[in-house]
């Protein structure tokens, strides 16, 4: 299978992007592109609306980082497209020695927007533009780093006590939006900055 | 009135009437109708359920009720693996739950952390809240969970209301811990294979 017939995306991408487009290869029957942080975007967008791409579906977004501390970390867009059946891997590669700051594909695909989330959370990526960038599965105050980092210890960085003490310290109602709660009364007991986050979403604040 | 009369008047004789130890009717009755506050993060809630369903009838040893409020819940179960992030909604729970209360820790995971040596599990629900039957087993298949809710029921049964100190509640204190630091680090402390875990920078 390994390179039988040319993606034909590759190809297109190519020739209206130009050098934007980095290099390509085949593994295991997906083709995969890497592509230039700053145009990431344009590209991606390019892939949506095109009618001859249309990868109209965000089948996911996720991010590797390598053992060898020299390869950039990888921001892996898994597109596929409905209406042609045909799926694309899209890769951004960030280098280590520069910030880890992509733009963000939320305006694309609404469901990148928890999924960059996620990637934020768990790998520090800080996605430009994004509406609500906030950890997902480690709470608020998580103050450990991102647990996906190759130099993260599996045990975490604090002591089992003071991951126990940080932990009960917090209010469990800290760790959700108020439209994850459902009560507005908690409004009052979250967070300062989170409360000022609340607001600047114009979500609705807590009944008196 | 003296006995004659009483028995005249047909007390003594009356079939309503029997003599026991205080600490054996209260411990008779605590144990056999304890109502248990569900606390299921994890797999160890199927074998759970399976251990209430029909084959194995929880019901049988007075535990028909299983209580989701906690504010009417006796034994606390968790089955399961705890994420931290949950522990302070173990520990709301069980600070909901009035006295006298128990608690069961069903499963490695529960009881230690089990293969979750990690970054984001709790090692052992005993590090947020007091435990006092630990069911090992991953997971525990419903004989062992049953043969766990026994033990509990002989441990209350062996309990005396008059003891003080028995219903204490152990509340966290502003730090939030509820045993000194020193403990839960001996407690969470790696053993068996993960020792050998040295997946870090």
């Amino acid at each position: 299978m390994n390179g039988a017939t040319p993606h034909p995306s590759v190809a297109s991408l190519q020739a209206q992007f130009g050098a934007a487009i980095g290099r390509t290869l085949v593994s295991c029957g997906d083709t995969i592109v890497v592509v230039a942080r700053e145009r990431s975007h344009d590209i991606l967008q390019w892939l949506q609306h095109t009618p001859t791409e249309a990868y109209d579906y965000l089948t996911d977004l996720t991010a590797v980082e390598y053992r060898d501390r020299e390869r950039p970390l990888e921001v892996v867009y898994q597109l596929w497209s409905l209406s042609r059946k045909v799926s694309l891997r899209v890769k951004v590669e960030l280098p280590k020695d520069q910030p880890l700051e992509v733009n963000t594909v939320t305006d694309l695909w609404r469901a990148a927007d928890w999924l960059e989330r996620e990637v934020y959370d768990m790998f520090g990526v800080t996605f430009r533009g994004h509406p609500d960038l906030r950890r997902i599965l480690m709470w608020d105050t998580y103050a450990e780093g991102y647990p996906l980092r190759k130099d993260f210890p599996l045990r975490g960085r604090f002591s089992r006590a003071e991951q126990i003490r940080q932990v009960l310290a917090g209010a469990p109602e800290a760790n959700y939006s108020l439209e994850e709660l459902s009560i507005a009364e908690a409004y009052k007991s979250v967070p300062a900055d989170m409360r000022q986050r609340l607001e600047r979403q114009g979500r609705p604040q807590g009944v008196e | 009135m003296d006995v004659t009369s009483e028995a005249e008047a047909g007390l003594i004789t009356s079939p309503n009437w029997i003599t026991a130890r205080m600490d054996d009717l209260v411990n008779w009755s605590r144990a056999n109708s304890l109502w248990p506050a569900s606390f299921f993060p994890a797999c160890c809630a199927i074998e759970f359920m399976a251990t209430a369903a029909s084959r194995y009838d929880l019901s049988r040893f007075g535990m028909e009720r299983l209580a989701y409020s906690p504010r009417q819940a006796d034994v606390l179960i968790c089955a399961g693996r705890l994420p931290f992030k949950l522990a302070p909604v173990l520990r709301r729970i069980w600070d909901q739950m009035p006295q006298p209360k128990w608690a069961i820790s069903v499963g490695a995971c529960a009881s230690t952390g089990g293969i979750f040596d990690t970054y984001a599990m709790v090692q052992g629900i005993d590090t947020i809240i007091p435990v006092d039957v630990y069911v090992p087993g991953c997971p525990p298949r419903p004989e062992g969970i049953l043969y766990g809710i026994l033990l509990l029921q002989k441990k209350i049964k062996g309990e005396t209301f008059l003891d003080p100190a028995l219903r204490v509640e152990q509340l966290t204190d502003e730090q939030g811990m509820f045993l000194p630091p020193a403990i839960v680090d001996e407690i969470s402390e790696p053993f068996g294979n993960s020792v050998h875990q040295t997946r870090s920078a």
